[in-house]
């Protein structure tokens, strides 16, 4: 199975949630909602944004929109005017989500467009 | 405008903010360049209330959103002449200070008939103890904590007011609703509710104008701005804030102007959809928890998206209330260091700021300090999949945060020196010392429905 970037079978909208974030992952096909379905999971999600997020990860899926949204409990540094961080809003955690490597098969690439 | 607006079969209802600091050209084009009936307007983030709280303190005729004002006066005659009525948060901590200024705009232009609204009721820090008397505990929905743990820290309590009374003000003909707290996608529904003449009991109905709320209160975020695949958006610099076909029947189009750039399809709707999304199937409101899995999205035409099918289950007895509490105190500067090696000077630079400190007797520990590298993978440190490669120089971004004031402030002094005595190619140091600023704590909380009051008063500046 060919190896590619998340952002090859979705997109995402991230923002906070008080000291945390939430990344909603919109697939590309309900071919790439069906498989993401399977792996991406919580704990894939909490390992891959391990270095932004110190808390529990929970998802929620939505299959009127293919979104699987992710609640990353404790990822801005405190939150709101505590954090010192650049990304205290957590606006490019969508973007660090997308980074994530999948090995995705054949029949998903390609009922699925690329962007 | 009909004198009897509920046989109408479809409003259009625009949002033109989406925090305070959006673009005044959002609002002036929407109401410039095609057909709306109402202009909604959010200018409170959490820390607003806060932040208005103080300036208020020290000014009692301030502690509101001035923008709105600058901008009423900008649009006012075109307000009056397409008959567009605004319903806006601006009020902040104190609604009828921004009334009073927006009655001088009115007269100053010399418009009859302008009437303003003011609803009230979400400001309850004088009544916290009042409150706690009678039963409210406040314990913090994240933490369980007690509220007497930050009791005499609190400088703002405010509820999240729902949207019949903005319609209550629009029922008694108001031009311009003035709210303080309340939530976003009240804005919209208060609209709907007022035209369309739906009640507390129509769940669906109050479920679905919540959805169209949602999908507009960030404004460009749901035409194409803040977008995956955002090289596909054409004309950015003239994106099309949003606006909402709504309907009676609960069914409503999202869209935008003819001729305005972004784009409104059902894949940049998803995007806000998803935005701030906690448990998509229980979006919890004051007037009603609507289900973001129940409805269907589907293309109607260029730059026009079809909403229908949403369902929505009864409210809480309970009002969600936002509080800020003093919570410390932090102080962040940066720097810009040029290569060669800008990395590694970088990250030495960091380092002769903590010994600096720690010859005088100050140490911050992990979780009080802070050193970013800004253009060597900042945002995604430990996650971006390639390496990148040595950048040709990096911004370096320090902060620190205490209890103690004192302390905060004794790490600016030792940012800016690193110019003429660390490594070289440093420099940037224009925004000056960076100086303790205080940390605004959030306590989010509940209180009972029946002990909160909400009023709504109108104001006629020609006396009728």
């Amino acid at each position: 199975m060919p190896i590619v970037p998340l952002a090859r079978i979705a997109s995402a909208r991230s923002g906070d949630k008080g000291r945390g974030s939430n990344v909603g992952v919109l697939a590309r096909s309900e071919g790439a909602y069906a498989f993401l379905k399977e792996v991406l999971t919580e704990e894939a999600v909490r390992d891959h944004m391990h270095a932004i997020n110190r808390g529990a990860v929970t998802r929620y899926t939505a299959d009127n929109m293919l979104v699987l949204n992710f609640l990353l409990a404790d990822s801005l540094g405190g939150g709101g005017s505590e954090s010192l961080l650049t990304d205290a809003q957590g606006k490019t955690h969508g973007l660090a989500l997308l980074r994530m490597e999948l090995s995705v098969p054949d029949e998903v690439l390609d009922a699925t467009p690329a962007p | 405008m009909a004198a009897d607006h509920r046989d109408r079969r479809e409003v259009l209802i625009a949002n033109g903010q989406g925090f305070w600091g959006d673009s005044i050209l959002g609002p002036v084009r929407l109401v410039e360049e095609g057909p709306l009936d109402y202009l909604t307007l959010d200018y409170l983030a959490e820390v607003t209330m806060s932040i208005m709280q103080k300036l208020r303190s020290r000014d009692p005729s301030k502690g509101y959103a001035t923008d709105f004002v600058t901008l009423i006066d900008r649009i006012l005659p075109a307000l009056v002449e397409r008959d567009v009525r605004v319903v806006a948060n601006a009020g902040g901590v104190n609604p009828h200070a921004c009334k009073d200024a927006l009655l001088e705009v009115v007269a100053r232009h010399g418009l009859d008939g302008v009437k303003i609204a003011v609803v009230e009721g979400d400001d309850i820090l004088g009544r916290l103890d009042e409150l706690t008397d009678a039963g409210e505990v406040f314990a913090n929905m994240d933490t369980g904590r007690p509220l007497s743990e930050v009791r005499e820290r609190i400088t703002s309590a405010n509820v999240y007011l729902g949207a019949f009374p903005i319609a209550e003000a629009l029922d008694q003909g108001a031009r311009i609703v003035i709210t303080g707290r309340g939530t976003d996608p009240g804005l919209v529904l208060g609209p709907m509710i007022h035209e369309f003449g739906w009640g507390t009991q129509d769940h669906d109905l109050l479920a679905a104008g919540t959805v169209a709320g949602h999908i507009i209160e960030c404004g460009a975020q749901c035409t194409g701005g803040n977008y995956t695949d955002w090289r596909s958006i054409e004309d950015m610099a003239r994106i099309g804030y949003p606006i909402v076909a709504a309907r009676p029947d609960g069914e409503f189009t999202v869209t935008k102007h003819d001729g305005t750039g972004g784009r409104v399809d059902v894949d940049t709707v998803t995007h806000q959809l998803a935005y701030e999304m906690g448990d998509p199937a229980n979006y919890v409101t004051p007037d009603v928890i609507a289900d973001f899995t129940s409805f269907r999205l589907e293309q109607d035409g260029r730059d026009r998206v079809k909403v229908s099918g949403v369902t929505g289950a009864p409210p809480t007895p309970t009002y969600k209330v936002s509080m800020a509490y003093r919570d410390g105190w932090k102080a962040v500067g940066q720097l810009t260091v040029a290569g060669p090696d800008a990395v590694e000077k970088a990250r030495v630079c960091a380092e002769i700021v903590w010994d600096r400190l720690r010859l005088d007797g100050v140490e911050f520990g992990p979780d009080e300090r802070m050193v970013e590298l800004v253009g060597a993978n900042t945002c995604h440190a430990g996650i971006a999949a390639a390496e990148t490669p040595e950048p040709s120089e990096v911004v370096l971004r320090m902060g620190v945060k205490g209890t103690d004031r004192a302390k905060v402030d004794r790490f600016g002094p030792e940012l800016v020196p690193l110019v003429t005595s660390g490594p070289p190619g440093v420099t940037g140091f224009a925004g000056g010392r960076p100086k303790a600023t205080e940390i605004i704590g959030f306590w989010p909380a509940l209180v009972t429905k029946e002990r909160i009051e909400t009023s709504v008063e109108v104001f006629d500046p020609s006396g009728a």
